[in-house]
C-alpha cells in the first residue's frame, strides 16, 4: 500500500473492518420506517456491493453513513468511528459519489473537482489529470451544460483524484455509456489492488458481478442476504433436467422439490440447496439416463428477491420508504 | 396557431401549482392596503381639519414625494401616497415570480422537455405563463379595490386605485416574459426583471421629487422621468382625484409590445437555453474558490453587485438632491424632526436615507441566506457535507459572507451619498465620516433579521423562505418608515430591529440599543446553529 499520510496509515493498521452497521433503524416521521434493523459489512480491502430495489433504503442507508442523516437505534461503526459524531475526521479519509449529483450550476467541472477535492484534504493533481483524459471530460463546461452522464464523470473524478480509505459510490454509473462503465470497472478494480475499500450501490448486474467480492441484498430497509456470490448461489435452488428408465411421477412428493415439470420419463424441476443429495438419491434409483444441474443465474438470484418485494403489498414501484 | 396548442392545459396546471401561492399574494396586498386604508379613514373622519395641512406637509418635502405622488387632499388619495409604491414593487415581484417559474424555471429544472415532447406548441409554456399573471392581476384590481371601498373610499377611485397598482403587475409580466428569454437561468432571469423594477422605482421617484406642485400646494404634476417607468404609468391614472384610464392603455401597449418580443424570441433559441449562452470557464479552480467562504462568495458575486450597482445610483441620486432638503421650510420639518431636532434637517434626512437603505441590504442578506435552504431543498449540500466541511463551517462561510456583504454595500452607499451630497453642499470629508458612522449602526439590524432566517432555515427548513420574507415585511412595516405614521402602539414598534437603530447621523449614537441587537443577532444564529447540529437533512429524494 502506497500510503502518504502517516495518520491515515495508522488508520488503516488498526481497522480491518470499513463499515460495520448491526441492527440500523431510520425512521421518516411515526409512520415510515426507512431502515428496519439493517445489518451490513464491508471488510477493508474489499468491494462490497449493495442492491436492491428502488425504494429499499440504499441512498438512506449511504446517508446515515455520511452523517447527514441520524440513526435512530443500531449500531454504525465507519473507519472506527462514529460517523455522526467523528463526521469531519471521517470525511477526510472517504469519497462519495452521489447518485443524483447536485452541483453548483455557474461552476466548470474544473472547479468542482478541485473544490471538493480541496474541501475533501487535498487530491493528487497528477491523477486528476490522468482521471480527467480517461473519463474523456471536459473541464472547461459549466455544470449546467452538462448531460446527466458527464455531471456523474465530474462526481467520478473528484472522487477517485483522493487517495482515501474508503469510497462510498452510490449508483455511479447510472448515466455512463458502455466505454465509460469500461473505464469505472477498470478505476475500481486499481482502487482495490491498492488495498482500498469500496461500497458499490448499483443495479447493474455485470458491474456487480465483475467488480465484488461480495454483496448484500436490502429488501424493505433489511438486508435480505449477504456473502459472496457462491454463498448467495448456494441459498437459491438448483434447476434439475433429467431423463430416467423408469417413469419419474413420484418426483412431485419428494420434500425440497418445486415447480415440477414431469412427462414420462423427462423432468424439470428446481430443488431446495438442502435436499439435493437426498433427491439425488431417490432419482439414481429411478435409473438416470440423463442428468443436467444449473445453479441459478445471477439474474434469477436478484429477480426472486426483487419480485418478492414488488409481490409485497404495499410496497414496490413509487413507495421510496415502506410503510408500517 | 399551432404554436400554442396546449396552452389551456398549461394555464390549468400552472393554476394548480399557484393555487396557494397567487392568492396569498394578494390577499396579503389587499389585506396591507384595506388595514391602512380604514386607520387613515378613521383618523381623517375624526380631525378633517388636518387632511389639507398633512397633505402639504407631504408634497412641501421632496424627500417624501420619493414615496408616491400627491394628487390631491383626499383620504384615498393620501393612502396610496404611502402604500402604492410598496404595492406596486409586490404586484410587480408576484407577476415576475409568476411568469419566471412557468417559463426559464420549468426549462431549467427539465420539466419543459417532458411537456415540450408532449402535443404542446412551442409557445405554449409563454402564452400560459402569461394568461395566469395576468389573470392574477386582473383579481388582484378587483380584491385591491373592493379593500379600499370596504374602507369606506369613493366607488370609482378605488376601482381606479386597484387597477392602477395591478398594471405596474401586468408590465411587469411582459418584462418578465422577455428577461426569461434572455437569461438561461432562474436566478438570472428573475434578476434582470428585479433590474428593471429598480430602475422603474427609481425613475417614478425621480419623476414626483422633481415635478412641479400647484399654487394652492395640494397636487403635484411629474416631471418627465416618470413616463418612462410603468409605476409611474400606474400613478399617473391619479385615482381619487382625476381617475384617469387613458394610462392604463400605456402598460397594455408595453405588455402587448414585450410579449411579441419574447414570442419572437422563443422561436430563435433553444429549449432549455437563454438568448446568452455559457461560455466556457477555467480548467482549474482558483484557491480563493477553495474554501466553504470562497465559493459562497463565488455564488453570490453576481447578485452582490447588482445590488451595488442599485444602491450607489440611489446613493448618488439621493446624495445630489440634498440641497433641496436644506431649503425645505414650513410645516415639511415636523416629519424630519421626528428624526433628529429641527436644527439639524439635513442629518434626520439622512438618517431616512439610511433607514432605507438598511432596509434594502436586509432584504439582499435574506436572499443570501435563503441559499442555505436552497442548498438542502436541492441537494448540492450533500456532496460538500460529504467532505471535511462541519455543519458550522458551511453555516459560518454563509454568515461571513452575509457580514461582509452588507457591510460593503452600506458603505458604498453611503460613499456614494457623500459624494453627490459634498459637492452640492461642500464638505465631503466631514460627510463622509458622518455618513459611514451612520452606515455602519444600520448593521446589528441587518444582522438580527439575518440571523432570524438563518434560525428559520435550520429549525424549520420548510417553511423558511415563506417565514423569511414575512419576517422582513413584518419588520420594515412595524418599523420607523412606516409604523408611527400608521399610528401603530408602542410595543409593535419595538418588535422592528429597525425601530432600535439611532437615528445618525442626526443624533449621537448611543451603545445601548446597538449592544442589544448585537445580543440578540448573537442569540438567534447560536439557536440556529445549536438546531443545525441535531436534526437530519432534508435533502432530495
Amino acid at each position: 500500500m502506497c500510503l502518504h499520510d502517516p495518520d491515515i496509515g495508522r488508520d488503516v493498521v488498526s481497522v480491518s473492518t470499513a463499515i460495520a452497521v448491526s441492527g440500523l433503524v431510520k425512521d421518516f416521521g411515526p409512520r415510515t420506517r426507512a431502515l428496519d434493523h439493517l445489518d451490513l459489512r464491508v471488510e477493508a480491502g474489499e468491494v462490497h456491493g449493495f442492491l436492491g430495489p428502488n425504494g429499499a433504503g440504499k441512498t438512506t442507508t449511504i446517508r446515515v453513513l455520511l452523517g447527514l442523516l441520524r440513526a435512530d437505534d443500531g449500531h454504525v461503526d465507519l473507519l472506527g468511528g462514529d460517523p455522526w459524531r467523528d463526521a469531519v475526521a471521517l470525511h477526510r479519509r472517504l469519497a462519495y459519489v452521489p447518485g443524483e449529483v447536485n452541483l453548483w450550476p455557474n461552476l466548470t467541472g474544473g472547479e468542482v473537482i478541485d473544490l471538493l477535492g480541496e474541501l475533501r484534504g487535498g487530491l493528487d493533481a497528477a491523477r486528476r489529470e490522468e482521471l480527467l483524459e480517461r473519463f474523456q471530460l471536459d473541464p472547461t463546461k459549466k455544470i449546467r451544460a452538462y448531460s446527466k452522464g458527464n455531471r456523474q464523470k465530474v462526481a467520478l473524478v473528484a472522487a477517485f483524484s483522493s487517495d482515501v480509505e474508503l469510497y462510498l459510490l452510490d449508483e455511479p454509473t447510472s448515466g455512463l455509456d458502455p466505454l465509460m462503465e469500461a473505464v469505472f470497472q477498470d478505476v475500481v478494480q486499481e482502487r482495490r489492488a491498492a488495498g482500498r475499500s469500496i461500497l458499490l450501490s448499483s443495479h447493474i448486474l455485470s458491474e456487480v458481478e465483475a467488480l465484488c467480492d461480495r454483496v448484500t441484498i436490502i429488501r424493505a430497509g433489511r438486508a435480505a442476504e449477504s456473502g459472496t456470490f457462491d454463498e448467495l448461489r448456494h441459498l437459491t435452488r438448483t434447476s434439475v433436467v433429467v431423463d430416467t428408465a423408469r417413469p419419474l411421477e413420484p418426483v412431485t412428493r419428494w420434500p425440497g422439490v418445486h415447480d415440477a415439470r414431469v412427462r414420462d420419463g423427462h423432468a424439470e424441476f428446481s430443488v431446495d440447496p438442502g435436499e439435493l443429495n437426498h433427491v439425488l438419491a431417490h432419482l439414481v434409483e429411478l435409473e438416470v439416463r440423463s442428468m443436467v444441474t444449473s445453479p441459478p443465474t445471477l439474474e434469477e438470484l436478484f429477480l426472486r428477491h426483487y419480485d418478492e418485494d414488488l409481490a409485497r403489498p404495499g410496497a414496490g414501484a413509487g413507495a421510496e420508504v415502506t410503510a408500517r | 396557431m399551432s404554436g400554442f396548442t396546449g396552452t389551456t392545459r398549461l394555464v390549468r396546471l400552472a393554476l394548480r401549482r399557484d393555487r396557494i401561492t397567487l392568492p396569498a399574494w394578494i390577499l396579503g396586498m389587499a389585506t396591507f392596503l384595506a388595514a391602512t386604508t380604514a386607520m387613515f379613514e378613521d383618523s381623517y373622519t375624526r380631525h378633517p381639519e388636518l387632511l389639507v395641512p398633512d397633505t402639504q406637509i407631504v408634497i412641501e418635502n421632496p424627500g417624501m414625494r420619493v414615496l408616491g405622488l400627491v394628487t390631491g387632499p383626499t383620504i384615498g388619495g393620501y393612502t396610496l401616497h404611502r402604500d402604492a409604491l410598496t404595492l406596486a414593487v409586490l404586484a410587480a415581484l408576484m407577476s415576475v415570480f409568476a411568469v419566471v417559474r412557468h417559463t426559464r424555471q420549468s426549462e431549467e429544472l427539465g420539466r419543459a422537455e417532458m411537456l415540450g415532447a408532449g402535443v404542446v406548441g412551442r409557445y405554449a409554456s409563454l402564452g400560459a405563463a402569461v394568461i395566469v399573471a395576468l389573470a392574477a392581476n386582473v383579481v388582484l384590481a378587483g380584491v385591491l379595490g373592493l379593500g379600499m371601498i370596504g374602507a369606506g373610499q369613493p366607488v370609482t377611485g378605488s376601482l381606479v386605485a386597484g387597477t392602477s397598482i395591478a398594471l405596474v403587475g401586468v408590465a411587469f409580466t411582459g418584462v418578465a416574459a422577455v428577461t426569461s428569454q434572455l437569461a438561461s437561468t432562474t436566478r438570472g432571469a428573475t434578476g434582470l426583471a428585479g433590474a428593471a423594477l429598480g430602475g422603474s422605482f427609481l425613475l417614478a421617484a425621480l419623476g414626483n421629487m422633481l415635478g412641479t406642485v400647484d399654487s394652492a400646494g395640494l397636487r403635484v404634476t411629474s416631471a418627465w422621468p416618470t413616463w418612462l417607468s410603468p409605476i409611474g404609468w400606474g400613478q399617473q391614472m391619479r385615482p381619487f382625484a382625476d381617475n384617469l384610464w387613458w394610462p392604463a392603455g400605456l402598460s397594455l401597449l408595453g405588455l402587448g409590445l414585450s410579449f411579441g418580443a419574447a414570442v419572437v424570441l422563443v422561436g430563435r433559441r433553444d429549449v432549455g437555453r437563454g438568448m446568452w449562452t455559457e461560455r466556457r470557464g477555467p480548467a482549474r479552480a482558483r484557491s480563493s474558490l477553495l474554501s466553504p467562504t470562497g465559493l459562497v462568495w463565488r455564488l453570490q458575486r453576481g447578485a452582490l453587485l447588482g445590488w451595488a450597482i442599485g444602491l450607489v445610483g440611489f446613493g448618488l441620486v439621493f446624495g445630489a438632491l440634498s440641497e433641496q432638503i436644506s431649503g425645505i421650510e414650513g410645516a415639511a420639518t415636523e416629519w424630519y424632526a421626528t428624526f433628529g431636532g429641527e436644527a439639524d434637517l439635513l442629518g434626520a434626512y439622512w438618517a431616512s436615507m439610511m433607514q432605507m437603505a438598511g432596509m434594502a441590504v436586509a432584504a439582499y442578506v435574506v436572499t443570501l441566506l435563503l441559499r442555505l435552504h436552497h442548498d438542502e431543498a436541492q441537494g448540492t449540500m450533500e456532496p460538500l457535507l460529504a467532505t471535511a466541511v462541519s455543519r458550522l463551517r458551511w453555516f459560518a462561510a454563509y454568515a461571513v459572507n452575509a457580514l461582509v456583504g452588507a457591510t460593503l454595500l452600506m458603505l458604498l452607499f453611503a460613499g456614494a451619498l457623500a459624494v453627490t451630497g459634498g459637492l452640492v453642499l461642500g464638505g465631503s470629508a466631514a460627510l463622509l465620516r458622518d455618513l459611514v458612522g451612520a452606515a455602519l449602526v444600520q448593521l446589528p439590524a441587518i444582522g438580527v433579521l439575518g440571523a432570524a432566517v438563518l434560525a428559520l432555515v435550520l429549525l424549520v427548513p420548510r417553511w423558511s423562505v415563506g417565514l423569511s420574507w414575512t419576517l422582513v415585511v413584518a419588520a420594515v412595516f412595524v418599523g420607523p418608515m412606516f409604523g408611527p405614521s400608521l399610528g401603530l402602539p408602542r410595543w409593535l414598534l419595538d418588535l422592528s430591529p429597525f425601530t432600535h437603530v439611532p437615528n445618525a447621523p442626526a443624533v449621537s449614537v448611543s451603545p445601548g440599543p446597538v449592544l442589544g441587537l448585537v445580543a440578540a443577532c448573537a442569540l438567534l444564529a447560536g439557536a440556529g446553529a445549536l438546531a443545525m447540529h441535531h436534526r437530519n437533512l432534508a435533502l432530495p429524494a
